[in-house]
């Protein structure tokens, strides 16, 4: 087996006195999709949250595409990157959140430019051309110059989409994307997100949604406590469990 | 809510349709307006009475001494908040910043300068001299204090520093204001922290701010007769120049008030229009 794509090992971290993450590893393999699914406070979104950085884990180690994340080792001792260290590797990744989180102030257009104008200061004409290929991409080359507040939650999701994309990541964090949605409005994201993994994009997604799990997944990993529970392929964790807990919440969130 | 005839009918309710609707007589307000025009007609008639030469409140309007004055306190009341603005966002953001440094220096400005009198400042920038005679950057430049601390300049910095200690807390509950998640998803696509202040987080607070901005920029433009003690000729400082010499002090002083009546009144249209530029995209049919 070559190298994952995507390493983490031993990784632990705590919120004062709550232990989010104790002592997790797990491997994503390059053009895979893994879903994390568990009960909310079961640290599958602080999981994520470490692997770009939006967290800073305990202890333990997190590798992307081969370099360890927010640290360095020099003469035999960890030294912490700088801002503009961590920002540069956060490139990798791409974001997507339960709540959107798209700019009000910008158009849908202006949101996906964003990232390649301001961060990688490419030419805002050539940027434009991609950045309404991406709109076109996710379903909504006609809502380019809408603002969010113009647009639905599952649209606006999709901008988000658009606007992770346009930084060109190489692996894409989708943290409970289809959550804050109204029923009618889950399709149209989960249909960009299986589009996505059609397309070889390595990426790791938090969901409820077991359906998509099922159909999408190349593993899937079960969370709970802060720890891995059981994980492997969707047919086994989804439909045959090993562990008690696992069918216990499965059970729990099918009925 | 206009049932059918039919179904009101069958319901043994009375037919609503056609009927007009009553306007209601609002005594109260009638009364109340009634009496306000009283009181006002009552002010009117006693200043009309009383011992104020109108005709020197038209004369001393437009004398170029007053004019001078009201566009020197317009110049200060925008440059000193100019100033303000600059240093608050740049206070605003040190407080918020990791570096403890920063945080402890940014309160600490906020600290001395909320916790002094502005016209203590004024009078400590304009006798700089007596502490510094000569100031300047060693090796560069450098002049007598007397001649480089001009009223103008004093007024400028005393005013505008002072102000820029008010505006950080402004700018800091703006930017506190702005959702978390709008720094993470900047964050996410690779911006730095400053990149998404500027870019994300600023021009969001802005909207949040204007309002108690427009209200500290009309405190400015008032705040600026301060600066007539230290010799700074804005509008008032020409008022009292005048009537030292004719003894009109009443009329010169409505002539003052109903400058900076002019000024603030053209500052409140403007501030809307700021407030339309920051809304987009806030309200569901922006643009």
């Amino acid at each position: 087996m070559t190298q994952p794509f995507l390493a983490i090992r031993n990784v632990s971290k705590a919120f004062g006195q709550f232990r989010a993450l104790l002592n997790v590893s797990l491997d994503v393999q390059a053009g895979t999709v893994l879903c994390l699914i568990g009960a909310s406070g079961s640290g599958k979104t602080t999981l994520l949250r470490c692997v770009n950085q939006l967290v800073t884990i305990d202890s333990g180690g997190i590798w992307l595409d081969g370099d360890l994340l927010g640290m360095q080792v020099k003469s035999g001792r960890l030294h912490r990157l700088s801002e503009a260290e961590i920002a540069r590797q956060r490139l990798k990744t791409g974001m997507v959140f339960q709540r959107f989180n798209l700019f009000p102030h910008m158009t849908a257009l202006e949101n996906v430019a964003e990232g390649p104008v301001q961060v990688h200061r490419r030419k805002p004409l050539e940027v434009r051309d991609e950045a309404l290929e991406l709109l076109a991409r996710v379903g909504l080359a006609d809502k380019a110059a809408n603002y969010p507040a113009q647009l639905s939650g599952g649209q606006q999701q999709r901008v988000a989409i658009a606007r992770a994309l346009a930084m060109r990541p190489k692996l894409m964090l989708f943290d409970e994307p289809t959550s804050a949605l109204d029923p009618e409005l889950v399709g149209e994201v989960l249909a960009v997100m299986k589009e996505l993994a059609r397309s070889q994009m390595t990426m790791i997604v938090v969901t409820h949604e077991l359906g998509f799990a099922r159909e999408v997944a190349d593993r899937v990993v079960y969370m709970d406590a802060g720890r891995i529970v059981e994980e492997g392929a969707p047919s086994q964790v989804l439909g045959a469990p090993n562990e008690p807990r696992t069918k216990a919440f499965l059970s729990a969130v099918i009925s | 809510m206009s049932p059918g005839p039919a179904q009101a009918l069958a319901e043994g309710f009375p037919d609503l349709q056609g009927l007009p609707v009553a306007r209601r007589a609002h005594v109260g307000r009638w009364a109340a307006a009634a009496l306000i025009v009283i009181a006002l007609l009552a002010l009117v008639r006693a200043f009309a009475k009383g011992q104020i030469e109108w005709s020197y409140v038209g004369r001393f309007m437009t004398v170029p001494a007053i004019v001078e004055g009201i566009v020197n306190t317009v110049v200060m009341a925008v440059a000193a908040m100019a100033l303000g603005i600059v240093l608050g966002v740049i206070v605003a953001v040190m407080r918020l910043s990791p570096n403890p440094v920063l945080r402890t220096v940014a309160s600490g400005y906020a600290w001395l300068f909320r916790g002094t009198p502005v016209i203590l400042q004024l009078l400590l920038w304009f006798n700089l001299a007596l502490v510094f005679p000569v100031i300047g950057v060693p090796g560069l430049w450098s002049g007598r204090a007397v001649d480089v601390m001009t009223p103008f300049l004093s007024a400028l910095l005393g005013l505008g520093i002072n102000q820029g200690a008010y505006t950080s807390e402004v700018m800091r509950a703006g930017m506190l204001s702005v959702d978390i998640g709008q720094y993470e998803a900047a964050q996410a696509i690779g911006m730095s922290r400053l990149l998404a202040l500027r870019r994300i987080i600023l021009p969001q607070a802005m909207r949040v701010v204007i309002p108690p901005l427009g209200n500290e920029f009309i405190g400015m433009v008032k705040l600026t007769s301060l600066a007539s003690v230290i010799q700074y000729p804005e509008v008032l400082h020409s008022a009292e120049n005048i009537y030292y010499a004719n003894s009109r002090v009443i009329e010169l002083l409505i002539v003052a008030g109903v400058w900076y009546l002019a000024v603030v009144s053209v500052l409140t249209p403007l501030q809307m229009l700021l407030e339309r530029r920051f809304a987009r995209g806030f309200s569901g049919n922006a643009r």
